[in-house]
């Protein structure tokens, strides 16, 4: 059968059709979910896709946390539903508090817009389940807003449990631990700011996402 | 009552604030040889109705921990809350 996957639009969001496409190329299906939506019911999966959310203004992702969907995919993560956030949908997973940490300006204050080289050092998320621990990436990122902080304590409990799913292999933004993306505890919630979708079509420079969001629809298969 | 607030928003010490230290990188060019320590945060002005004093300061508190400061990363500090209306004596 085939997956269906969730993709949230937010008033700002703007990589929604990405991530509707490439989902598609790989052989799932995807639908855009509107950010006012109340439940998402149906759904195998839910992506939070990248771009600026109501402007980023406050902080980013800050006002889109509060959005009527965010109950629903709080919910379905708190059953075990694979959710990925990925850049701006990073950033609202964090502040959602459904990950640990915050993104912050990158440390040189330049909007980054190139491809990054990424190690995969973590199976244990529904995003690296299907893809071996050492594996290295190209995958573009996109951002200002990039840099993972968080406290030592959490820093600690993200590397002890694994739970660091991607490091850049050259820390392009000052992310404390080159951390690219981590998950939650149980690896159903996970956050990323390279953008997976736009490395799916060797056509346009790529196509190093493809495990990765393939992985997600297996992890959706399993779910289902 | 309604009340004025004044509220200040900015990173934790412990965060590096580039857009701080970027300032402060520029001050001497401009002749400031004497600033140093400069951190950018933000602050917010807004108007709060409540039954007296402590019940604003507590609906500001709510209001700074749930949306205006991301506790990860920034402190809310309150610069001032004052009655809009002065107070009539008995």
């Amino acid at each position: 059968m085939t997956r269906r996957v969730g993709v949230v639009l937010f008033p700002g969001s703007n990589c929604e059709h990405d991530v509707v496409r490439a989902i598609a190329g790989i052989g799932g299906q995807a639908e855009i979910v509107w950010h006012g939506a109340t439940t998402v019911d149906g759904f195998d999966a839910v992506v939070l896709p990248g771009g600026f959310a109501h402007g980023d203004y406050l902080r980013a992702g800050a006002l889109a946390r509060f959005a009527p969907v965010m109950g629903a995919v709080a919910d379905f993560a708190a059953s075990g539903g694979p959710v990925v956030g990925i850049c701006n949908g990073f950033q609202v997973l964090t502040e959602a508090g459904l990950l640990p940490g915050a993104l912050q300006k990158n440390a040189h204050l330049r909007f980054l817009c190139v491809p990054a080289a990424l190690r995969v050092d973590s199976t244990g998320s529904v995003l690296t389940r299907n893809v071996a621990v050492g594996t290295e990436l190209v995958l573009p990122i996109n951002h200002f807003v990039g840099r993972f902080v968080c406290d030592d304590a959490t820093l600690a409990e993200l590397v002890a449990d694994e739970r660091v799913v991607l490091r850049y292999l050259d820390n392009p933004n000052g992310s404390v631990d080159d951390i690219a993306g981590i998950c939650n505890r149980t690896g159903n919630v996970v956050g990323l700011m390279p953008h997976p979708e736009r490395a799916a079509d060797a056509l346009v420079g790529g196509v190093d996402g493809v495990p990765l969001l393939a992985s997600l629809l297996d992890i959706a298969a399993a779910a289902a | 009552m309604r009340f004025a607030v004044h509220l200040e928003v900015r990173l934790r010490p412990t965060i590096a604030d580039p857009e701080g230290a970027t300032i402060e990188r520029s001050l001497p060019a401009l002749g400031f040889d004497d600033v140093s320590n400069v951190r950018a945060g933000r602050s917010f002005r807004f108007e709060v109705e409540a039954d007296d004093e402590s019940a604003a300061r507590l609906r500001v508190s709510e209001l700074a921990h749930r949306l205006l400061a991301n506790p990860v990363m920034e402190d809310a500090d309150l610069l001032s809350l004052a009655p809009l209306e002065p107070a009539r004596l008995p």
